[in-house]
């Protein structure tokens, strides 16, 4: 057994950061979807006077910030289902009221030393008793339980509200649902990335996903895999680098968002300088369109006057033609060389 | 096709051929403003019905209003037989959005976008089964995207977007398709694909009520006109009655119980050339 995992709070420690990876991006890609990216990050100064008060009132402060950001999280909605113009201001005096309140009333307490909150604010993953990690791994099976039984209807929620609504669906009591999930994963997520780091957990292993994916599906599992693996692998780099275990692990997340956008970058340079555009023409093709449709790797080309034509977003791109098609597809009887030439694209 | 299935109503034995959709001195508005008022209209299965009128005159209000999107003020408005307040079988009504692009914030295929029209048919922990794929399925090839299911939908042009929407609609099976403005800004090659997407639905027998400027491009689709002014039926006939109407605006017509002498020079829509009209008996279903 490695070194690392002989100590019972490393063990605690790496247990819950797998929790936190697991249920944050899973419950973030549907605030990155709404564009609420930031709005866990208002909770967490929430969070942070629920903190305060418990310290003060000997309550235990995971029980009173929870309190806290759910009450906070059900505000915003119902500030943000009437829909006035103020509801951004209304936010913002929560939040700021939020974060001064907490440092108020910690600083003011007997107790209360200024340690204490930066193990809020940053995270204290090695001190963790084994009752803290026993709340938050049941804290994270329902927050991961209720996102993955609500996910198709979150995901048309956040997708077209005015049509979720015009079918039916329950939409002010979805997005007050995923308030209560994003206010529970923020205090999940306190110990160990702390509050003023929790929402990067949340929103940064899904704008990686967004760079690799090809569909929300594998969006939530590409993400949820970066999530674990980023929280895992940031509280074991931090074990042998002696380093805060939540910076750590927002390090890993964003160094890993750099390498996808990186990868992304030089990939669409060099398949798009040889990416051949097939000229404009006013027909769309289709499966009734006429002409005679080939299957080509994971599309269909469509076979035009001895061209293959490939949907590519808003045009079509020319594939190369084999001799097998103008052979088993005799219909399409015109030479190539009747059109204008392909155009270079970019 | 899946609007055409037939829809018996339980409890209420076969008597008059029921309207879809009924509107008694109907008015929509929001919070307590009436943008449309004594709107009294019916609707039967089979027709597609053009909703024409200004900006402003209160046309999107009337159809967000008979999907519950804003305030129902006065008047009555029953839906398949059942007053709007209990009814609750909303999936009946497929809509689809005025929408110019489908601008996602994250990732989603056409097939994940057109399966949301499948959830009032699925449990909270339903996923989608065999049925709703071969649904979603047939509604992508009806609109002509059938080869595009798993591709992202931002990558797709503005008017193979509408028909995504359309798709969607029709993925829930829903027995009359409320559609807002599905042509408007998209361009001629599209509105033709779109205008055969119509055409076809008409064909399979689809009841249709359509929000539009663009009158033309669904001229062998439509049975019936609805023109509004200034929140206001003005006009309630067919296609060839109503060229007639912008063309002779003083005379009068008297159908469908409703009269109208209102200002031709005020129409929204230039009429076509008056030529015969290539329209299509309401086919009513069984």
């Amino acid at each position: 057994m490695p070194k690392i995992l002989t100590y019972d709070f490393m063990q605690l420690a790496l247990l819950a950061a797998f929790f936190v990876g697991l249920a944050a991006p899973m419950v973030g890609v549907f605030l990155v979807q709404r564009r609420l990216s930031l709005i866990g990050d208002g909770l967490g100064h929430v969070a942070l006077a629920g903190v305060a008060v418990g310290v003060v009132t000997n309550q235990a402060p995971v029980l009173t910030a929870l309190v806290f950001a759910v009450l906070a999280a059900v505000g915003i909605e119902l500030v943000r289902a009437r829909g006035r113009t103020s509801g951004d201001v209304a936010l913002a005096v929560m939040f700021y009221g939020g974060i001064a309140l907490g440092v108020v009333v910690l600083g003011t307490s007997e107790g209360g030393a200024p340690t204490n909150l930066d193990s809020y604010l940053f995270g204290a993953i090695s001190t963790t008793t084994d009752t803290d990690v026993k709340v938050f791994a049941a804290l994270a099976l329902v927050v991961v339980a209720v996102t993955w039984a609500l996910r198709p209807r979150l995901f048309a929620v956040a997708n077209d509200e005015e049509y979720a609504r015009a079918t039916g669906m329950a939409v002010n009591a979805l997005n007050i649902t995923l308030a209560v999930l994003t206010a529970v994963t923020v205090v999940v997520a306190m110990r160990v990335v702390g509050l003023l780091l929790i929402s990067a957990l949340m929103i940064v292993p899904n704008a990686t996903a967004q760079l690799v994916a090809g569909s929300f599906r594998s969006a939530i599992r590409i993400a949820v895999l970066i999530g674990v693996v980023c929280s895992v692998g940031g509280v074991t780099t931090s074990y042998y680098a002696d380093s805060p275990a939540g910076g750590t692990i927002v390090l890993l997340a964003i160094a890993l968002f750099l390498v996808a956008a990186a990868y992304n970058a030089l990939h669409g340079r060099l398949t798009g300088r040889w990416h051949l555009e097939a000229e404009r023409h006013e027909h769309e093709h289709g499966t009734d369109c006429g002409h005679p449709a080939l299957e080509h790797d994971d599309h269909v080309d469509y076979l035009h006057d001895g061209h293959r034509h490939a949907p590519h977003e808003g045009h079509y791109d020319e594939h190369h033609l084999t001799l097998d098609d103008r052979r088993e597809n005799p219909r399409d009887t015109n030479r190539p060389d009747v059109h204008d030439d392909p155009v270079r694209h970019r | 096709m899946t609007a055409t299935s037939p829809t018996p109503d339980a409890g209420s034995p076969a008597v008059v051929p029921q309207a879809i959709i009924s509107l008694r001195s109907a008015s929509f508005g929001y919070a307590d403003r009436a943008v449309v008022s004594e709107v009294t209209l019916d609707i039967q299965a089979g027709e597609v019905v053009a909703i024409l009128g200004p900006n402003g005159s209160g046309k999107s209000t009337l159809v967000k209003g008979l999907l519950g999107l804003n305030d129902h003020l006065d008047g009555e408005v029953t839906l398949f037989g059942t007053p709007v307040d209990h009814f609750r079988n909303q999936a009946r009504l497929g809509y689809v959005p005025q929408r110019h692009t489908l601008s996602t914030s994250v990732r989603a295929t056409v097939a994940e976008i057109v399966a949301i029209g499948r959830l009032p048919h699925q449990g909270w922990l339903g996923r989608p089964n065999r049925e709703d794929r071969r649904v979603i399925q047939e509604s992508l090839t009806l609109v002509g995207l059938a080869d595009r299911a798993k591709v992202d939908v931002s990558t797709l042009s503005g008017g193979q977007q509408r028909r995504v929407l359309i798709a969607r609609a029709l993925a829930a099976q829903p027995d009359v398709l409320i559609m807002d403005e599905p042509t408007a800004g998209v361009d001629l090659a599209s509105q033709a694909v779109l205008s055969e997407v119509l055409a076809r639905l008409a064909g399979h027998g689809s009841t249709m009520m359509i929000v539009t400027h663009e009158l033309r491009a669904l001229r062998g689709v439509l049975t019936r006109i609805v023109e509004l002014d200034g929140g206001r039926i003005t006009f309630d006939g067919t296609y060839a009655d109503h060229e007639h109407h912008h063309e002779h605006p003083h005379d009068k017509h008297h159908h469908d119980g409703h009269h109208h002498d209102d200002d031709a020079s005020r129409a929204s829509t230039a009429a076509g050339p008056l030529d015969h009209v290539n329209r299509k008996p309401g086919a009513h279903r069984a």
